[in-house]
């Protein structure tokens, strides 16, 4: 690691190689805290170029290397490795180019989600995909983990709307992948491939006209089959609403000791639908969306942006809001079908009183797209342990229905041992020949998305003793 | 085994079954998955290169495969596997028409928005392998984004699949984006799983015939328009002849939708049924597809001396002759634009089809992966994938 170092600092400015213990530490996790590491050096280099030849380095020394944004992913998809560098893009912050007239920005990894909009709304566009950490998320790893957000119901993820990436390959080759070229559609394998496949150094992000009409509606139910009803009867009814998100009662209990977001009291649930579009197709479909909602006891809707904040502000403090309510909690990814969500909130339910756990329910409901909050006392004993089995079982419950272990927050470190559930051997053995036409040498981000790789010579079959990457450090064992 | 000894039927191949001029010796009709992957276990045995094959209306486009002993028809694989409406999903197998399938789901008052040529006969693997993209790619994305699950079978008989059957689903890598426009060359598509869209309140057209040199400025208003249409295309069948435009408007209040976007247009009428040409490939025995950024379109519709057909929205358009296409001159007149041009079918054998590829290699790579005995439709596709 010296070594390497000291090649590092020969080839970047002095500012740009962290070694000092103390900083180092501060890169330790991502958003997902309880997976730990403290890089062996971090790099914060300026340009591709830079990210190019620090990737080359990390060839000829046979050491891995990981990329970081804003370290808001929510899998440890960012996770630094103890014997690697870590290549942080929070330098690489410019907006290179605005192409109004080809509705495009062409933009550096570091750059963060929100500030392309915010460079483009004055003009009447943005850029769609919003997870909720858009604030301060890079689009770097948006790109990665291939977010989405709570509008992608409508107008789909970070694949759907990115048109070119520049990429410094595993092996340290700056290549660009184009929608607009023939040939394989590599940009897609690449995107949501969570640093496995490369690095992303230069983004072209497609840009989105401003809708003309957005009405934001809040309806509450006595119980969340109410609401449930009512989002079957929206899908059903042919409407695509740009949103569509329901919280249960313990979310918004929580929501409303920590932000005050003044829900409607009693309620059992409470859905957000947002409807955008033209303005004459929006009051269409809010005339017919009030007739569904019918059942609802009480049914607000927007006035204006600030109302419509209002109505979002409970939704989106949901996560954190939990904490006022639980001193622990384990925010929990998965996807069902959006038929099997009353039967998987009935077993979740069950789940919950059977290990005397709590669960608040938030979900895009319109996509099925779940985030169970398990909550949990770290101070008694045991308290953890149930909860990790309920987070557990609620995965299987998904796989059970035919959804998904993640839906946006990415398979990471944290979900890799899921893997396997979800897909058979064969599934992950050909997902493998893709990471090994990249990266033969499994130096990019190792360790995450597969639970265990295969070296990328060896012949599949039955896998023996321990496996050369285990040994080597190069790869863990779930 | 050999391809006589696995119990799917096999018949011999006649000239009917040329694959771009190159005759198979064997037509495979499988009707299940597993059977794909016995088809391909045997040629794998026995280094027979395979082609697969859906209702063959591109089986002359790309190139000619270096070499092909089997044709893997796939149209015994026909079946709607599954339509879970209140999901708007829908998993078929490869052999499926896009048209049967569109007639199923309407029956549901659904759609998978992904226009083909109606009554072309395309399957919904072979609309998958080669990834043509129709009008209202402007607004639902291409094949590929409406794809959200995969079964693939690999050259040594591998069956492997990825994505699922819900829409939102990051878990591992998406092999329905990798090999959704590969061609044949990395494997067998077997079973395909999509999201659907309701179909929608109202369609309404606006069909016009602007002055040619406005085209470029009226498609740009029209891209940005709040009334927000589904799809905007051209057709000009001669080169120097006029142009035709067509603005598609879905969803609830088409018609004063549709209203505002004549007024941007200036002139026109509004129509309940497209125009005749509408989404259908332009006739000529050559192909090529221009792939540009919008703001190149009067760049496009000067270099191109051909008839044209396509979005000048998307940027994406079909180029037909029956001439010789000058495709070195034309290419470079749309790469100046950041644009690419592709030839899709030409009975010229020395064109270069596909020009410039920044990735090639990283390609080249995968293929070697997927494919290394090259038994894949090899040689059809980029760079001789």
């Amino acid at each position: 690691m010296d070594e390497l170092i000291a090649a590092l600092h020969s080839l970047l400015p002095a500012d740009s190689v962290i070694t000092d213990p103390v900083r180092l530490r501060t890169y330790e996790c991502d958003g997902l805290t309880y997976h730990r590491a403290t890089p062996g050096v971090v790099v914060l280099p300026e340009t591709a170029e830079q990210i190019a030849r620090v990737v080359r380095l990390c060839n000829d020394f046979g050491v891995p290397f990981v990329a970081r944004g804003s370290g808001t992913g929510l899998s440890g998809g960012a996770l630094p490795r103890e014997d690697g560098v870590l290549v942080v893009t929070a330098k690489m912050r410019r907006i290179l180019e605005i192409d109004l007239p080809n509705r495009r920005a062409v933009v550096e990894p570091g750059v963060t989600n929100l500030a392309i909009t915010e460079a483009v709304r004055d003009q009447g566009y943005y850029y769609a995909p919003d997870p909720s950490s858009q604030q301060v998320c890079s689009i770097g790893g948006n790109v990665a983990e291939n977010s989405g957000g709570a509008h992608c119901l409508k107008y789909g993820f970070t694949v759907n709307h990115v048109e070119a990436c520049e990429i410094v390959t595993p092996e340290g080759d700056l290549v660009t992948l184009d929608r607009m070229d023939p040939g394989y559609d590599l940009l897609g394998a690449f995107i949501g491939s969570e640093g496995t496949l490369g690095i992303a150094t230069k983004i072209t992000v497609r840009l989105s006209r401003t809708p003309e009409a957005v009405t934001t509606v809040l309806a509450a139910f006595e119980s969340i089959e109410q609401g449930g009803q009512a989002v079957s009867a929206i899908i059903g009814a042919g409407i695509v609403p740009a949103a569509i998100e329901m919280m249960d009662a313990l979310s918004i209990e929580a929501a409303e000791a920590a932000v005050a977001c003044a829900y409607p009291a009693g309620a059992g649930a409470v859905l957000i639908v947002e409807l955008d579009g033209p303005a004459a197709e929006v009051e269409q479909q809010f005339a017919r969306l009030r007739e569904i909602c019918s059942a609802a006891f009480e049914l607000r809707v927007a006035a204006g942006p600030a109302e419509r904040a209002a109505i979002w502000k409970g939704r989106k403090s949901a996560f954190a809001a939990v904490g006022r309510i639980s001193p622990a909690y384990i925010v929990q990814d998965g996807v069902v079908p959006r038929t099997s969500l009353p039967a998987v909130l009935a077993a979740i339910d069950r789940l919950s009183r059977e290990h005397r756990i709590r669960v608040a329910n938030v979900f895009h409901a319109g996509d099925g797209n779940l985030h169970p909050l398990v909550l949990f006392d770290d101070g008694t004993p045991g308290e953890g342990e149930r909860a990790e089995v309920v987070s557990g079982a609620i995965l299987d419950l998904c796989i059970e229905h035919g959804g998904s272990i993640t839906g946006e927050h990415g398979v990471g470190v944290d979900k890799s041992r899921y893997m396997p559930r979800m897909f058979g051997a064969d599934d992950l053995d050909t997902m493998q020949l893709v990471r090994c036409a990249f990266d033969p040498r499994g130096l990019s981000n190792p360790g995450k998305v597969f639970p265990t790789p295969r070296l990328c010579g060896e012949v599949p079959g039955v896998r023996k003793g321990v496996h050369p990457l285990v040994e080597s450090g190069k790869a863990e064992q779930f | 085994m050999t391809l006589a000894q696995i119990g799917v039927d096999v018949r011999q191949a006649g000239q009917g079954d040329a694959v771009r001029g190159v005759v198979p010796r064997w037509v495979a009709l499988p009707t299940s998955v597993e059977e794909i992957a016995a088809v391909l276990r045997a040629c794998a045995e026995q280094d027979l290169a395979v082609t697969p094959a859906g209702g063959r209306t591109k089986l002359g486009w790309a190139a000619s495969p270096e070499r092909c002993d089997v044709l893997l028809d796939l149209s015994r694989m026909d079946a709607l596997l599954e339509h879970a409406a209140g999901d708007l999903v829908v998993r078929a197998q490869a052999g499926l028409p896009m048209d049967a399938l569109a007639a199923a789901l309407a029956d549901k008052g659904q759609e998978l928005a992904l226009d083909v040529p109606p009554g072309w006969g395309a399957t919904v693997g072979g609309t998958l392998a080669a990834g043509l993209a129709g009008p209202r790619a402007f607004r639902y994305g291409t094949a590929r984004d409406l794809l959200i699950g995969v079964t693939v079978v690999l050259a040594d008989g591998t069956i492997a699949r990825s994505g699922g059957k819900v829409v939102k689903n990051v878990a591992g890598y998406d092999l329905g984006k990798l090999f959704t426009g590969s061609y044949g060359t990395l494997g067998v598509i077997a079973e395909a799983t999509f999201r659907l869209h309701p179909l929608p309140a109202g369609r309404r057209w606006v069909v016009a015939e602007p002055d040619a040199a406005e085209v470029p400025a009226v498609a740009a208003a029209l891209a940005t328009a709040q009334a927000e249409p589904s799809a905007v295309e051209v057709d000009r069948p001669r080169q120097d002849g006029p142009v035709a435009l067509a603005a598609l408007v879905e969803g609830t209040a088409a018609e004063a939708r549709a209203e505002a976007l004549r007024e941007i247009v200036g002139s026109g009428t509004v129509t309940a049924e497209p125009p005749a040409w509408w989404g259908r490939i332009p006739p000529g025995e050559t192909l090529a597809e221009a792939r540009f950024p919008p703001a190149a379109t009067g760049a496009v519709l000067e270099a191109a001396g051909t008839a044209l057909r396509g979005s000048p929205v998307s940027g994406r358009m079909l180029l037909a002759t029956d001439e010789r296409l000058g495709v070195s001159t034309l290419r470079k007149a749309v790469e100046e634009h950041g644009g690419r041009v592709v030839v899709l079918r030409t009975p010229d054998d020395d064109v270069d089809r596909w020009g410039q590829v920044s990735a090639l290699g990283l390609m080249r790579r995968v293929k070697e992966r997927f494919d290394p005995g090259r038994r894949m439709s090899p040689g059809r596709f980029v760079g001789g994938l």
